[in-house]
């Protein structure tokens, strides 16, 4: 950065909010620079969200105070406007575009009355030439076919989508700032990869600041000009995006830095590695944990799992009397094995059919046709008593820490379920131990079980949730998105955590993602769904060193590269993902595999 | 797993008022043979004498010579049966056939929640009327048709709470532990959906009290010569500009009565919530 400018956009000088006793922003100062962007990082309750609900002053209405410090924007202070004051400067000089593009837009108007609000509102524009004008926005965001789009309700787009209106309607009054707090968290990679690149071309366009809240490093290595490092409510560092990557000064910053998976960095590795961590102890990172090449898998066993020719479909629409006209082909002819202690890694974006297979090993979820066997055995040979065993030897862990355990029941009562459902321990004593011993071992203590969730943070909850699953001593595990929810520096300690459950008890995954650094870092061997059905698969090296499939690249050039100094090589993938319900007798086509090394397959192109 | 802890808190100002009150008129009605035996001893040569000026009728006298203050603790025994049981009957069956009919869907929810719009579509002083009229007029008879008529409710409530309940996440992993059904509904369910049934039944019992005096008042109800605060509310009614007192001491007492309730039903749904608790 040259020197300060005369004049910044906005400017924070010494801000300190307080909820309450607790102040959760503290002595927090940087400034915005017209054209410029600003990413604040942390992870959360790091005072992040905050600081741009105050810039807003939105935070207001959820009860904060402002102690101290100032936020200049323009000639005034902010934080001396009245609500009447903000209101014309929200949405007209300062914008905002939120996390989850399915619950900022309203679902009973249609798109084009919700951008023609805005234009009328501040810009007193006609009805007319606010629709032209709405017309316009949604072309410069790069939606299609923009004049029916107007006409459309928000639950027919896609979240992608979405984000573009939601971009669109934050652009509609060219404010000079725009406040982006997390915009694309909720969106698959390829999309975020599209989006990113329609918020930097705008910016550019528009010549407008851009403060970019974020947890996720690539992102900001991509975006950011000037980055500031937030924890536990107070700046710890800032500097040029380069400078902070290059050379962290901050102790919190490194392990933040040291935590973020990156694509890549398994590349000639024959087996994922446990690798140690940096935590910080007393304010010093320090390096914990053994390195340990993870060589678990036992090929030579019988396939611990075996899925063959899976179909999965559902019914969307029905005529009155009940025939079935639309289907949604969820996977279609899926096939797989886990052998014991191996963790296969399904990747694909959202509505490619992962999650369903998963359910469905578990038997959340009944297949259309083919089948499934466990140690040999297939699920429909097996009696009802079997199949009831088989919830005790498959284990799953659901991606929201926060909504699969029960809210009304301890910690304790949750982790003994499996226990109790299956007799595995009687007595109250015996299962008490037990659990306390499941507790340690996923790295809480005792005294935990008697408390209740929302006493937890995300972190420890999916502990929980491991320590749940482990409970029945199972031998296979579903981790269906487990690590998504959670800040980077957790999900290395989970991923270690269980890469030495793995090392322990043999344990096999099937590890459900989106997230292809963190496939890259734990699996043995990756499948790439897309549309229900396997398009690559083949060990970790195969899939990361050598891909061969057309949809694989592109989801590998999508993930963003926590390095500022990357040259970005994107094929971006233009559109959308195609909409998977299909009218009966209008199936997808299916596609055969070849395989073009030892166990690298890869679906011909129809 | 037993918690260690107390999960309920019993300091708290809502507990104290809600529970005193409950406390002291249900005590007062049930002693009121002893307390007050001749309540319904009638004088006629003191009618309608006004509150405050007679030690012996210090919340006045009605129109034929009775004591309000004696007829006011009597008549709680009517409506409090009526209102407890009739509350507790529509509860225990409208929630079960509402969890049933949630957690299964299928053909028995279609059936049943069919049956209940059926029902709601009819006015309540038909069902009242055909009823009675089939099976005659009896105390347990009017606590009976309550049920029949307000177990919908609840079933509606709880089938709806169900519904999105067993798409959440920890419905899911119970299930895929193999919980078996009725311990995901009993252990669950129930205590998550337990909140809004609470409230609602707070204000079902003053809802019931009332409407049993309407039906006493058709004719369709109680014995009308039993007192009962719905049926004194409704006698007092023509003296109201001359004589308040008649009819505002039974209707206080039926504030009362629902205010304590309110206070301790608040107090039990957030004690059974352990988010906003923080345990030690």
């Amino acid at each position: 950065m040259t020197i300060k400018q005369a004049k910044p956009l906005l400017a924070v000088e010494g801000l300190s909010v307080e909820f309450g006793n607790s102040r959760v922003v503290d002595d927090l100062s940087f400034v915005v620079q017209p054209g410029k962007t600003v990413a604040i990082v942390g992870e959360s309750g790091s005072g992040k969200s905050v600081t741009s609900l105050s810039i807003m002053r939105l935070a207001d209405t959820m009860g904060a105070k402002f102690a101290a410090g100032r936020i200049v924007f323009g000639d005034r202070d902010l934080l001396k406007a009245s609500q009447k004051e903000m209101r014309t400067i929200r949405g007209k000089e300062i914008a905002m575009i939120f996390q989850e593009p399915m619950t900022s837009l309203n679902p009973v108007f249609t798109i084009g009355d919700q951008i023609c609000e805005v234009l009328m509102l501040h810009e007193k524009m006609g009805k007319a030439a606010a629709m032209a004008e709405a017309r316009r926005l949604l072309d410069m965001v790069r939606l299609p076919d923009s004049e029916q789009l107007l006409k459309r309700y928000p639950h027919q787009l896609s979240g992608g989508m979405r984000q573009r209106v939601m971009i669109a309607m934050a652009l509609a009054c060219r404010p000079m700032l725009l406040i982006a707090d997390e915009p694309t968290t909720a969106l698959d990679v390829t999309i975020q990869a599209q989006i990113l690149t329609i918020m930097r071309e705008l910016q550019k366009d528009l010549g407008m600041g851009m403060v970019f809240i974020t947890h996720d490093m690539g992102v900001v290595a991509e975006m950011a000009d000037e980055v500031v490092v937030m924890w536990k409510g107070k700046k710890v560092e800032q500097g040029p995006v380069s400078q902070i990557f290059a050379d962290p000064q901050h102790p919190y910053t490194r392990t933040l830095l040291a935590a973020v998976p990156r694509l890549g960095s398994m590349t000639g590795e024959e087996f994922p590695k446990r690798l140690p961590l940096t935590v910080l102890e007393n304010d010093v990172p320090t390096v914990v944990g053994e390195e340990r090449v993870q060589d678990t898998a036992r090929y030579n066993d019988v396939p611990l799992l075996s899925v063959k020719d899976l179909f999965v479909r559902f019914d969307m629409r029905k005529t009155m009397l009940g025939k079935v006209t639309h289907r949604l082909s969820a996977v279609s002819k899926a096939g797989f094995d886990i052998y014991p202690g191996e963790t296969l890694a399904l990747v694909g974006e959202s509505g490619s059919g992962k999650s369903t297979i998963g359910r469905t090993i578990q038997q959340l979820q009944t297949a259309h046709l083919g089948e499934i066997s466990f140690n040999g055995r297939s699920y429909s040979a097996m009696s009802a008593a079997d199949r009831f065993r088989m919830r005790q030897e498959v284990q799953y862990i659901f991606q929201d820490p926060f909504a699969s355990l029960d809210p009304r029941k301890t910690v304790g009562f949750s982790i003994a379920e499996p226990i109790n459902t299956h007799g595995l321990v009687s007595g109250g004593k015996a299962v008490r131990r037990r659990v306390d011993e499941l507790l340690e071992r996923v790295g809480l203590s005792s005294a935990h079980a008697d408390r209740y969730p929302h006493e937890f943070s995300g972190g420890q909850r999916q502990r929980i949730c491991i320590a749940r699953a482990l409970a029945s001593d199972p031998k296979l595990i579903i981790a269906d998105e487990a690590l998504s929810a959670l800040d980077v520096s957790i999900q290395a300690q989970i991923i270690n955590l269980f890469m030495d459950l793995q090392a322990e008890r043999g344990l096999a995954y099937l590890f459900i993602s989106h997230d292809m650094a963190v496939v890259e870092k734990m699996s043995h061997r990756v499948a790439v769904l897309y549309l229900g059905q396997i398009m690559e698969m083949g060990s970790r090296r195969q899939i990361f060193e050598t891909p061969r499939h057309a949809y694989t690249r592109r989801l590998l050039s999508a993930v963003p590269v926590a390095d500022p100094s990357a040259e970005r090589n994107v094929t971006l993938m233009e559109g959308e993902i195609p909409n998977p319900v299909r009218r009966v007798g209008d199936e997808p086509a299916i596609l055969a595999h070849e395989e073009i090394d030892p166990g690298h397959f890869v679906a011909k192109s129809a | 797993m037993a918690a260690t802890t107390s999960s309920f808190r019993f300091k708290s100002l809502e507990f104290i008022l809600g529970a005193s009150l409950t406390v002291l008129i249900c005590g007062a009605v049930l002693l009121s043979d002893v307390l007050f035996p001749g309540a319904e001893k009638v004088n006629l040569l003191s009618r309608l004498v006004p509150p405050l000026t007679d030690i012996q009728h210090v919340f006045g006298t009605d129109p034929l010579g009775r004591d309000v203050l004696a007829r006011v603790v009597a008549g709680g025994k009517i409506s409090l049966l009526v209102g407890f049981t009739s509350v507790f009957g529509a509860v225990i069956f409208g929630v079960f056939i509402g969890l049933v009919a949630g957690y299964y869907r299928g053909f028995w929810d279609m059936l049943l929640m069919r049956f209940a719009d059926l029902q709601l579509a009819m006015p309540f002083i038909l069902l009242a009327i055909t009823f009675i009229a089939i099976v005659g007029g009896s105390l347990t008879n009017t606590i009976i048709l309550l049920i029949v008529s307000q177990w919908v409710q609840y079933a509606r409530l709880v089938r709806g709470s169900v519904l999105t309940l067993r798409e959440r996440e920890f419905i899911l992993s119970a299930q895929a532990i193999g919980v078996p059904d009725w311990r995901i509904i009993l252990q669950h369910l129930l205590p998550n959906l337990i909140g809004p049934v609470i409230v609602l039944m707070t204000l079902n019992v003053a809802n019931n009290i009332l409407l049993e005096s309407s039906l006493t008042f058709l004719g369709l109800g109680v014995d009308p010569t039993i007192p009962s605060w719905g049926g004194m509310l409704a006698d007092g009614r023509t003296y109201l500009q001359t004589a308040w007192w008649v009819s505002v001491f039974p209707g206080l007492a039926i504030l009362l009565t629902v205010l304590g309730l309110n206070l301790l039903g608040d107090w039990l749904r957030d004690s059974l919530d352990p988010t906003g608790r923080t345990t030690g």
